[in-house]
C-alpha cells in the first residue's frame, strides 16, 4: 500500500465518468422521470374534472326527470279532466235527445188517443142514435135531434 | 485453494495482494498500478455505460423494466441527495452522487469473484500479478476522496467567495479576534486533511479486510480435507456477508462525497 501515480489517474477516470453522467445519463434520465411524475398529475386532474362534471352531469339529469315527471303528471290531469267533461257533455246532449225524443212521442200519443176519441164520440153517438131509432121504432129527425146528438157526441 | 507454486503461505498473500505496476520513470511515486486503473475504467464503462444504454432511451411513457430498474437506482440516489443537499443538485451533486455510487459499487462487487480461479484466468492471460477489486487498493479510493476533496475546495469558494472562505478558514470555528486564528487554521487544517483521510480509508480498509479473509480462507482450504470443508463454509458465509459490506460501503462512500459537498456550500 503506496501512494504513488496512479491516484492521479484514477481521480482523472473518476471525473470523466463524472463529466460524462453529467451530461449523457442525468438529464434524460431527469426529464423522463419529470415529465412522466407531470403526466400522472395532469391524468389526475384531469380524471377529478370528469368525476365532478359527472356530478353536474347526474345532478342535471334528476333536474330534467322531476320536470318531464311533473309534466306527465300535469298532462295525465288534464287529460282526466277533459275527458270528464266530454262523458259530461255527452251525457246532457244524451238526456236532452231522450227528452226531445219522449215529448214527442208523448205528444204523438195524445194526438191518438184524441183522434181515437173523436172516432169513438162518432161512432158512440151513431150507435146511440141506431140504438134510440131501434128502441123507438119510430124514425127520428135526424136534423131536429143533430144538434142535441152533436151536444151529447161532446159530452161523451 | 494455494497453489504448489507458492512455496510459504507468505508468498501466497503476497503474491494476491500485490498490484501489476509500471514504473513511469525512475521515481517512487511515478508508478502505475495497471490492473487497478485498467479494472476501474473497465468497470466505470461498463456501469455508467449500460444505464447510459438505458438513459439514452429513456421514455416518460410506461419504462421497461430496464429503465425501471435504473431509475429505480436513480430516484434512490436524487431522493438521498435531496435530503441533504439544499440547492440545485441536478447539475452536478446529484450526477456525481450517481456516478460515485456506481463506480464504487462495481468495483467493490469484484471481491466476489473468487480470487485463486481468477488467478488462473488472468496468469493464462499472461497476467501474474493482477488484483481485480480496484477499490482494495488505496491509490483508488485516495484518488476519489481527493476528487472529492477538490470539489469540496471548489463548492466552498464558489458559494462563499475566495474571501468568504478564506475568513472561515481563519474565523470558524472559535471566533473572528486575531489572536483565535492560528487555533481556527489548525482545527480547519485537521479537518481538511482528515476528510479525504477518512474518507478513503475506510473504503480502503474494509476491502482490503475482506480480500485478506478471502485469501486466509483460501490458505485453510490448503490444509486438507476439514480445512477445505470449514473453509468453504465460513468462504460462503463471509461472501454473504460482504454482500452487505460492498453495498454499505458504497452508500457511505455517496453519501460523505454528498455531505461533504453539502458541507462545503452551506459553512459552518
Amino acid at each position: 500500500m503506496n501512494l504513488n501515480f496512479t491516484l492521479i489517474a484514477q481521480a482523472i477516470a473518476f471525473a470523466i465518468l463524472i463529466w460524462f453522467t453529467i451530461k449523457f445519463v442525468w438529464p434524460p434520465l431527469l426529464n423522463a422521470i419529470e415529465k412522466r411524475q407531470k403526466e400522472i398529475a395532469d391524468g389526475l386532474a384531469a380524471a377529478q374534472e370528469g368525476k365532478l362534471s359527472l356530478e353536474v352531469a347526474a345532478k342535471k339529469n334528476a333536474e330534467s326527470l322531476n320536470e318531464v315527471k311533473q309534466k306527465g303528471a300535469e298532462i295525465v290531469s288534464q287529460a282526466e279532466k277533459r275527458a270528464s267533461e266530454i262523458v259530461e257533455s255527452a251525457k246532457k246532449v244524451a238526456k236532452e235527445e231522450g227528452d226531445r225524443i219522449i215529448t214527442s212521442a208523448k205528444s204523438e200519443i195524445d194526438q191518438e188517443i184524441n183522434r181515437a176519441k173523436e172516432d169513438l164520440r162518432t161512432q158512440v153517438s151513431t150507435l146511440a142514435i141506431a140504438g134510440a131509432e131501434k128502441i123507438l121504432s119510430k124514425e127520428i129527425d135526424k136534423k131536429a135531434h143533430a144538434d142535441m146528438l152533436s151536444k151529447l157526441a161532446k159530452e161523451l | 485453494m494455494a497453489d504448489s507454486a507458492y512455496n510459504t503461505p507468505a508468498d501466497y498473500i503476497g503474491h494476491h495482494l500485490s498490484n501489476n505496476t509500471y514504473a513511469l520513470s525512475d521515481h517512487d511515486l511515478m508508478i502505475l498500478h495497471i490492473d487497478s486503473v485498467v479494472m476501474a475504467i473497465l468497470i466505470g464503462i461498463l456501469s455508467i455505460g449500460l444505464i447510459w444504454l438505458v438513459a439514452r432511451k429513456a421514455t416518460s411513457s410506461v419504462p421497461t423494466k430496464t429503465q425501471a430498474f435504473v431509475e429505480l437506482i436513480f430516484s434512490f440516489i436524487d431522493s438521498q441527495v435531496s435530503a441533504i443537499f439544499h440547492g440545485n443538485r441536478h447539475t452536478f451533486v446529484a450526477p456525481a452522487a450517481l456516478t460515485v455510487f456506481l463506480w464504487v459499487l462495481m468495483m467493490n462487487a469484484m471481491d466476489f469473484l473468487p480470487i485463486d480461479i481468477m488467478s488462473k484466468f488472468y496468469g493464462f492471460l499472461g497476467l501474474h500479478e493482477w488484483k481485480h477489486v480496484p477499490t482494495s487498493d488505496v491509490n483508488t479510493t485516495f484518488g476519489l476522496a481527493l476528487g472529492v476533496w477538490f470539489l469540496m475546495i471548489f463548492f466552498g469558494i464558489k458559494a462563499k467567495g475566495l474571501g468568504g472562505w478564506l475568513h472561515e478558514f481563519f474565523c470558524e470555528p472559535f471566533g473572528s479576534k486575531i489572536w483565535v486564528w492560528p487555533a481556527n487554521f489548525l482545527f480547519n487544517l485537521i479537518e481538511y486533511v482528515s476528510k479525504p483521510l477518512s474518507h478513503s480509508l475506510r473504503l480502503f480498509g474494509n476491502m482490503y479486510a475482506g480480500e485478506v479473509i478471502f485469501l486466509l480462507l483460501g490458505l485453510w482450504a490448503a490444509t486438507g480435507v476439514s480445512g477445505i470443508f470449514f473453509s468453504s463454509i465460513l468462504g460462503a458465509g463471509w461472501a454473504i456477508f460482504h454482500i452487505l459490506i460492498v453495498v454499505l460501503q458504497a452508500y457511505i462512500f455517496m453519501m460523505l462525497t454528498v455531505v461533504y459537498l453539502a458541507m462545503a456550500q452551506e459553512g459552518h
